[in-house]
């Protein structure tokens, strides 16, 4: 009765976690290999991101693991009406992770993680067709998240933490279309700032009715993270009265990291396991990215995020005592709505498709290795929401866009 | 156990290899075939013209609005189409001043500087010494023969880039000529294009339209030698001139395009001032009005139509009213039948159809002797006919234009080449403006955006406008595809205080 009671508030629940916009889902290796599913599956000490509920169900007294991923991404932009065409040179992401777990009884365990869930690293050539949006965004953010996880009932485990997140941004574009100082070099902002903080928090709860299935669901809150310390550099700047003066500034910002609502199932059979994870990240509060500089001026630039979902799908089999392979795929749709396409996260719904393998060293460290081919459709969009300085009227950029990603992460699995 | 595992491993080795890190898009534009250069070659693009076509803006030719000519931004598109380099006779820098042999002869460009009133204007710019010296050659392997200021029969002119033939000669053609004595159609002719565009005729007009109809309507002299700079060229001299260009350009089977000659009226220059600029109050137009001189001229103007010297039509366009409200202003006219013999001079107020040239706004409402409050000028001293271009004057320009036109139309028609109406286009941005991404292009002075601080050449928004005109036509003559440009990404003036 009580296992019922516990699938039909899974059930009720309708509305859940996380996917594309500058959410970049690489938060463990074990579980990138399996399409990062992971609410519902208790692999290692990676489960602290997934489901904190799942931390103490995990064998070993101490669980740590480590990693950290090459992201490899870039994008091409072209405009056959006006022949203008575009690459990123973005630099390689580097996101990173590492979580500890230690079993204080057999009901009772505390951890701690350390990951980067958001970040963008997008490049455009200086001065491109669309530098009035962006030439270069690079976007970190830390979470630091400690841990309780209580077995509640036999089948039902709960967890829960706060999550201090450490956010950093530098971002740079030109002023407008065509704004220029004298001597034809192109107006210009940058604006950088680091170790802004921000608060929230994450539960889930893990139900398992048998020795076959598990059901997982897991909330992480909403974080603001509101820059208000940081520098805004105007530069090629006319020297005129009519537009900002050249030199440093104050900025404010507030850039949204969503909450994300996950439930998952897996189903383990001998050496196979299976999950299932549906996600849903609620990325409508991300309506606007307004800056107010301190010189007076500000830019307003509409977003419209729309909350969307995720359906992964992963795969798990323990080919022998040292290695179990993993595959998987999901389909991320993206939070972008058609006209708010900005150069600066130019991400269309994307299918992922993920491969990896852990070797067991020994009986305590394990080799996680992953791979991650995202794969975009090209895709014609524009952002319609740009006002030149001076101007009464929008214009539009945009044109035909293709992205594509490849990640290759690699990580270590130690259990006592 | 072993060989099982790294079988593993290799496929997962082999699956990053086959993934390539480039995204591909299925038809990009940067391979060849995706634009067409239809019948059209434009693997060499000739420009040839006068200060339209060199990049000329906001008084002065600069760097940075030279490098957006309409001929600069259409070899960029060309490029896709077979286009090759495109070179230019770029001076040194953004001051646009120029020097002969380190002496300025020529002012810096035009900036939108903020004056002390807290209203902006046109101001030159002083934030930057000139460093162009035409004494320093740069005609070498050239695509744009631009000439500012040339006329159409300059172009054929030997001697027009011979330094020794100062001021007669040009210099911004001393910079490139090949020769001393080389003209400007034969160097052209010698890059051997394969495509050309030709716009040429513009200052046959309008430098008698800027001078305030000044000069002469030459129409009838086919001796350009005896022209003054201000005269209007006669259209047989002009038809002669220009027809002799596009044999010499077609000579080696190049193709091309023939741009016409838009009206005076679609620039700011002519539509910026209006014909009533004079504010008065009623109490102030009782006081010029009560003045005897105006009261003996009205009255000295119904004698004479009583007489039957002048048409009674003629005394009350002459007789002078100034009321409360914006009034046009007193003028001298040379076309008004003369009554001197009467005493009474030619003047008369400014009308409707009447254009103020934009340098006339320096003057209007000024003291022409400043230690007299009421020698107005515009009220009680009339403005000059250089600050006037008249119905009469602008009839004699539409006649010449017309016939330009006329005859760059039936030259292209009969050389296959494309014809530009660019007098159309033009006539559309000053009458309602263009639409394009993110506004509307007008002829309105400094905020339209199409049109540079001289009040007379195009910003480079207006240029890269110019730019889609020409590459519309081309595309339709010659079955090619070029594409156009977003003109929202060229600039339009440049503000700037650096101005001393």
């Amino acid at each position: 009765m009580n296992k019922l009671k516990v699938l039909a508030v899974f059930i009720l629940i309708s509305a859940f976690a996380y996917a594309g916009g500058y959410r970049v889902s690489t938060q463990s290796n074990r579980q990138l290999a399996m399409g990062h599913t992971g609410v519902a599956v208790v692999n290692s000490a990676d489960i602290l991101f997934f489901n904190p509920a799942g931390l103490v169900h995990l064998e070993s007294t101490f669980s740590a693991s480590a990693g950290g991923f090459g992201v490899f991404s870039n994008v091409a932009f072209q405009n056959s009406e006006f022949g203008t065409s575009s690459q990123t040179d973005s630099p390689m992401g580097t996101p990173v992770y590492a979580y500890a777990s230690y079993k204080i009884t057999d009901k009772f365990a505390v951890g701690l993680g350390i990951y980067t869930p958001f970040g963008s690293n997008v490049t455009w050539p200086t001065d491109w067709a669309g530098s009035h949006l962006v030439n270069e965004i690079e976007l970190s953010a830390i979470f630091i998240q400690p841990t309780l996880s209580y077995q509640l009932f036999d089948s039902v485990s709960i967890g829960a933490g706060p999550i201090i997140a450490i956010g950093g941004v530098q971002f740079n574009r030109n002023a407008g279309r065509s704004l220029t100082n004298e001597q034809g070099d192109r107006s210009n902002v940058a604006v950088e700032d680091s170790g802004v903080l921000g608060y929230g928090w994450t539960a889930g709860l893990m139900f398992t009715p048998n020795d076959r299935f598990t059901f997982g669901f897991n909330y992480r809150s909403l974080i603001n993270i509101e820059s208000t310390e940081g520098t805004a550099t105007f530069s090629n700047f006319p020297n005129s009265p009519l537009t900002p003066a050249n030199g440093e500034t104050s900025f404010t910002a507030t850039l949204p990291l969503p909450a994300e609502l996950t439930v998952g199932v897996s189903y383990k059979w001998d050496k196979l396991l299976l999950a299932f994870d549906y996600n849903r990240a609620l990325w409508s509060e991300y309506e606007s990215l307004d800056l107010t500089f301190g010189n007076g001026s500000t830019s307003i630039n509409p977003r419209n995020y729309k909350d969307a979902s995720t359906y992964r799908l992963g795969a798990q089999y323990e080919a022998n005592d040292k290695l179990t392979v993993r595959a998987g795929y999901y389909f991320d749709e993206s939070p972008v709505q058609s006209g708010f396409f900005a150069p600066e996260t130019p991400r269309n719904d994307s299918n992922g498709y993920t491969f990896g393998f852990s070797y067991n060293i020994n009986e305590k460290f394990a080799i996680d290795a992953s791979l991650l081919y995202l794969q975009f459709k090209e895709i014609n969009e524009s952002y319609d929401f740009f006002t030149d300085p001076g101007a009464t009227q929008p214009s539009s950029f945009g044109g035909t866009f293709k992205s594509q990603a490849l990640i290759p992460g690699i990580g270590i699995t130690y259990n006592m | 156990m072993k060989k099982f595992n790294l079988k593993y491993i290799a496929l997962f080795v082999a699956a990053i290899a086959v993934v390539s890190c480039d995204p591909e898009l299925e038809n990009p534009i940067d391979e060849a075939g995706v634009y067409s250069s239809g019948t059209a070659d434009f693997s060499k693009y000739v420009a040839v013209g006068n200060s339209l076509t060199s990049g000329y803006a906001d008084g002065a030719l600069y760097l940075d609005a030279q490098e957006k000519s309409f001929p600069a931004i259409m070899a960029g598109q060309m490029a896709f189409a077979g286009g090759g380099e495109f070179n230019q006779p770029l001076v040194n820098d953004n001051a646009g001043g120029l020097l002969a042999g380190g002496v300025q002869i020529l002012p810096n460009r035009f900036v939108l500087a903020v004056g002390a009133d807290g209203n902006p204007g046109p101001a030159v710019y002083t934030g930057q010494m000139p460093t162009t010296d035409i004494t320093n050659n740069v005609g070498e392997n050239l695509n744009n023969f631009g000439v500012p200021g040339a006329k159409s029969f300059h172009l054929g002119a030997p001697g027009y880039g011979n330094i020794a033939n100062l001021p007669a000669a040009n210099p911004y053609f001393i910079r490139f000529a090949s020769d001393p004595n080389a003209t400007v159609i034969a160097d052209a002719a010698a890059a051997n294009g394969t495509f050309f565009t030709l716009w040429i005729g513009n200052n046959d007009i309008l430098s008698f339209a800027t001078s305030g109809g000044v000069g002469v309507d030459q129409t009838g002299n086919l001796n350009p030698a005896t022209y003054g700079s201000n005269d209007i060229t006669d259209p047989n001299v002009f038809a002669g001139a220009v027809s002799g260009y596009v044999t010499a350009l077609t000579a080696n089977g190049a193709k091309g395009a023939l741009v016409n000659i838009p009206d005076v009226t679609s620039i700011p220059f002519f539509t910026t001032v209006p014909s009533n600029a004079i504010p008065l109050d009623a109490a102030t137009a009782g006081l010029v009005m009560s003045n005897p001189q105006i009261a003996g001229y009205n009255a000295g103007l119904q004698q004479a139509a009583g007489a039957g010297f002048i048409t009674s039509t003629e005394a009350a366009q002459r007789t002078i009213n100034f009321t409360a409200g914006q009034n046009f202003m007193l003028m001298e006219d040379e076309d008004l039948t003369d009554l001197s013999a009467l005493g009474l001079p030619n003047l008369r107020q400014t009308n409707s159809s009447d254009l103020i040239t934009f340098t006339s706004a320096a003057v209007i409402g000024t003291q022409a002797d400043p230690s007299n409050p009421l020698s107005i000028i515009g009220v009680a001293v009339p403005l000059g006919d250089e600050n006037v271009l008249t119905a009469n004057e602008q009839a004699a320009i539409t006649a010449a234009q017309t016939a330009y036109n006329t005859t760059l139309e039936n030259l292209a028609a009969a050389n296959d080449l494309a014809f530009v109406d660019a007098r159309t286009a033009l006539a559309q941005v000053a009458s309602t403006g263009v639409g394009f991404n993110g506004g509307t292009l007008t002829s309105t002075y400094a905020s339209g955006g199409g049109f540079s601080l001289d009040g007379v050449h195009p910003t480079p928004r207006g240029y890269a406008f110019t730019a889609n005109v020409i590459i519309d036509a081309i595309n339709e003559q010659y079955g090619s595809t070029l594409p156009r440009v977003d003109i929202g990404a060229y600039r339009s003036i440049q503000t700037s205080n650096d101005v001393n």
